[in-house]
């Protein structure tokens, strides 16, 4: 049997899906109302899985002592209320996709030094959710 | 191979305290948790069996029968209790939902004997949750 926690986190963001490697009327085709030039937004929830062993001491994984300050420092302060195309360093190359926005929390929560990051999932909203494993 | 899912609720009290722990490392570790007088959570447990369907009912297993079991192993041993003073599987531990969740895995594990049992989710707050998993999709669950 393999055990895990799972902590669910918030942040409300703006962003545009506009890839530079397709044409205008490309973009509009791939991207449909999520490339209007002027942005929107959404209210992400995010999960953030880790795993390990079980400490005897505070029968806990992860502290969430430790673990909410830290996704709060890494992920929900930078992202929550800002525009990800400009406001995030990575997305000024790449596209802010939920496909790539879960995969920039993994690497920024890859580094949690108390247990192992095991799944970062994102809903964008209640109809879609997106995870990455690495 | 289908998986199927059945919650049931309970609500309890604990806190989070480790005897060998000075108070002020209680209060450190633990925070809020440590408080004595002990606070409570709604908790949800969902419980996942996989298995085939049987040719002849269309089940994998028989809901009502994991409802009693559920009843039996989870709701009447936790609801309405205190966690640190009235479950005795889970004496000399701390009522975490790791845990927790741990304890009502091996409580339900020798009473699955239609499908295998797959998964234990319990959600402390829906915020939180600590799942158990079978270590591999297609061996047999171990305790």
């Amino acid at each position: 049997m393999k055990i895990s926690v799972t902590r669910r986190y918030r942040f409300a963001a703006s962003h545009r899906l506009h890839s530079p490697g397709l044409s205008e009327e490309e973009n509009r085709r791939a991207y449909g109302k999520c490339n209007n030039p002027h942005g929107h937004g959404h209210n992400y929830v995010l999960e953030v899985t880790v795993t390990g062993p079980v400490d005897a001491a505070t029968g806990m994984i992860a502290n969430l002592g430790e673990l909410d300050p830290f996704v709060e420092r890494e992920v929900v302060e930078p992202f929550d209320h800002k525009y990800l195309n400009e406001e995030i360093p990575e997305f000024r190359a790449s596209v802010p996709t939920t496909e790539n926005i879960c995969r920039e929390i993994y690497l920024r929560l890859r580094k949690f030094p108390a247990a192992q990051l095991e799944r970062i999932r994102v809903e964008e909203t209640s109809k879609n959710s997106f995870e990455f494993c690495g | 191979m289908i998986r199927v899912t059945r919650k049931v609720e309970f609500s309890a009290a604990h806190f989070y305290h480790n005897p060998d722990l000075s108070p002020e490392e209680n209060r450190r570790v633990f925070g809020k948790c440590n408080n004595p007088h002990g606070h409570g959570h709604n908790y949800v447990v969902e419980v996942t069996i996989a298995g085939e369907p049987d040719p002849v009912t269309g089940m994998v297993l028989d809901l009502k029968e994991l409802k009693g079991i559920l009843q039996t192993e989870i709701v009447d041993r936790m609801d309405h209790r205190h966690l640190n003073y009235e479950v005795p599987e889970l004496a000399g531990k701390i009522p975490t939902c790791e845990n927790i969740a741990t304890v009502i895995w091996q409580l339900l594990l020798p009473r699955i004997t239609k499908g295998r049992l797959d998964r234990v989710r319990l959600y402390e707050s829906p915020d939180l949750f600590a799942d158990c998993t079978a270590d591999s999709a297609n061996g047999r669950a171990r305790a």
